[in-house]
């Protein structure tokens, strides 16, 4: 063997030794990433999964079964009987505080778009009206509403306990956040726009509502999800402001659920996962939106 | 702005919106600065100066909000900055699956507040609860999470940073992803680790994403009502009794005044809170 026959060889063995130590090294590094992501997985399962769990199968329990608070297979599967009971119970009371609650959710939801939109749109265009209001507009983001002098204002104008009552205070409680996610879009639609327009002989109206209003569209949806999840789980102002026995709203009926049938914890659950099926629907279908609407939002405030 | 660009613009568009921000939420917020300062029924007020908010110093049923409530708000803001920042370290990396783990860690800042309070209500049970059972199968005695005066709050702060956790980590994950990657890469080459990475870039670099998680989870934390009602309604003594849910009791008990009165200062503990940092982020954003 020429000493250049062995060069070769030796320098082939390294190559190729080089080559096993590389992809040694690539799969150590995919079993330490196996690892941290089945570590990963197992965290997110204990901590997010066994709640949801916990309550999904407790729901389809009979009431002894549930009353153990475990997470054991069900010895009676009793789904449609704890459903059926949930949503006869008290008149259909459930029923009927989910009819309330999108009553009072859409409603808001049309009157928050419509002002916020107007609003945000001037507030955009007139910077200088926009930094004079911009303290009192973030004041709404900030601080709670006051509990008896709403009350009173609310008694005096007639409007306590009603549907209307209601409907305008949850949409004051979101004009902040919606008529500031509205200026900033507005910002990012082009002035010329609105000169193009006054030349072909626009006025206010059509310029809002014909031209101004559709450009908007991504973030009236981001308003419509956003708004309509904080409005459907609101249960602070709904007890505050909207009590009473035919004023039914879901959150609220959850939270009387347990004053009424303490220790049913089947119906209870079942209750709750009733109660998390819209927010559910929402997220899988609007997931990427709610997420951006609820960064952007905090960046703003 | 010429005289014809801001008829296109007519101050009129505000006008809805101001009449319902108005009415309904700035009219009764200023009214409470002086119906806070009386004896009220309703019907009837007597002024009585600062009498309210003597009471509200004096009883000590009273004063355990503020120091509750300062608990609270800090310990869930401290909770979700730090788990927050690194679970959205995490989801940035080069694992697999980032998209579900994300989704699944949001979700529940999108539940109902009552519907997780009874939820884990039921698993911080004393003897059936899971969380307890689960201790219990690794040696350890679990402490009765509400009904233990001394723990009821930080159970309740407990499941309000599992709630809120989710939105802190999207926030820093937006904060991340806008980190230049050519930082890192300089790292890289001039042989930086893994935690020299995170100390010396991505924890200063996110700093505006922090600013906001700490903004909002305080803000959220001085007002929550919710989920103290649902699990604990202020108990056991007054031990988990937050302003908001003193206020709401005193107007239940009929006394409209007082309660007022604590409303007012729980807008002040807000301001006093908010403003400053608020500011201090719109500083630091005009530096960068």
């Amino acid at each position: 063997m020429s000493s250049k026959q062995e060069e070769i060889i030796t320098q082939y063995q390294q190559e190729s030794s080089v080559q096993v130590v590389k992809t040694m090294a690539r799969k150590k590094v995919n079993k330490g990433l196996i690892l941290i992501e089945s570590f990963a997985f197992l965290i997110a399962i204990i901590f997010f999964g066994i709640p949801f769990y916990f309550v999904i199968i407790n729901s389809l329990k009979d009431s002894g079964g549930a009353a153990e608070l475990n997470l054991s297979w069900p010895d009676n599967f009793q789904f449609l009987q704890n459903y059926q009971e949930v949503l006869t119970l008290n008149d259909g009371i459930v029923l009927r505080a989910f009819l309330n609650s999108s009553l009072i959710t859409i409603s808001s939801i049309i009157v928050i778009i419509f002002i916020c939109s107007m609003a945000g749109f001037i507030l955009s265009r007139r910077q200088g009206m926009a930094k004079k209001l911009n303290y009192v507009i973030l004041i709404g983001l900030m601080i709670p509403p006051t509990i008896v002098p709403t009350i009173w204002l609310l008694q005096k104008i007639g409007l306590f306990k009603t549907f209307p009552g209601i409907i305008f205070l949850e949409s004051a409680l979101q004009f902040s956040f919606a008529c500031l996610l509205y200026t900033a879009f507005v910002a990012t639609i082009p002035k010329e726009l609105d000169e193009a327009a006054l030349m072909d002989g626009c006025g206010p109206f059509s310029l809002f509502f014909k031209i101004i209003f559709p450009l908007l569209k991504p973030v009236t949806s981001t308003v419509i999800v956003l708004s309509s999840i904080q409005i459907y789980n609101d249960f602070e102002n709904m007890l505050y402001f909207f009590p009473g026995a035919d004023n039914a709203t879901v959150q609220l009926t959850l939270y009387n659920f347990t004053g009424i049938y303490g220790t049913s914890y089947h119906l209870l659950f079942a209750d709750v996962l009733l109660i998390s099926i819209p927010p559910l629907v929402l997220f899988i279908f609007f997931n990427k939106k709610i997420v951006d609407g609820m960064t952007a939002g905090a960046v703003k405030g | 702005m010429n005289n014809s660009m801001k008829k296109i613009y007519p101050l009129y568009f505000l006008i809805p919106a101001a009449l319902i921000y108005c009415t309904f939420f700035l009219l009764p917020t200023s009214m409470a600065f002086f119906y806070g300062m009386t004896w009220w029924t309703l019907d009837d007020w007597e002024f009585i100066w600062f009498d309210n908010y003597i009471q509200f110093f004096k009883e000590p049923s009273l004063r355990i909000g503020f120091q509750n409530t300062l608990i609270y708000a800090f310990s869930t803001m401290g909770g979700k900055v730090i788990l927050g920042l690194l679970l959205a370290v995490f989801l940035c990396s080069k694992i697999r699956n980032k998209s579900l783990l994300r989704s699944v860690v949001f979700f529940p800042a999108l539940l109902s507040t009552i519907a997780v309070g009874f939820t884990f209500s039921a698993m911080m049970h004393p003897t059936n609860g899971l969380i307890n059972k689960a201790l219990g199968i690794l040696g350890i005695e679990g402490p009765n999470w509400l009904g233990n005066p001394k723990i009821a709050l930080l159970s309740v702060a407990l499941t309000d940073i599992w709630k809120g956790v989710g939105i802190a980590t999207v926030i820093f994950i937006a904060g991340i992803m806008a980190i230049p990657k050519h930082y890192y890469e300089a790292l890289k080459i001039d042989g930086g680790n893994a935690l020299q990475s995170f100390f010396h870039i991505t924890l200063p670099l996110s700093r505006p994403a922090m600013n906001t998680v700490i903004i909002l989870a305080l803000i959220g934390g001085l007002r929550t009502f919710d989920l103290v009602w649902a699990m604990t309604g202020g108990g056991p003594g007054f031990s988990t009794d937050l302003l908001a849910s003193i206020v709401y009791k005193q107007y239940a008990s009929g006394f409209f005044g007082l309660a007022t009165a604590g409303n007012v200062m729980l807008f002040v503990f807000v301001a006093l809170v908010a403003f400053p940092i608020f500011r201090f982020l719109n500083r630091k954003e005009v530096d960068l």
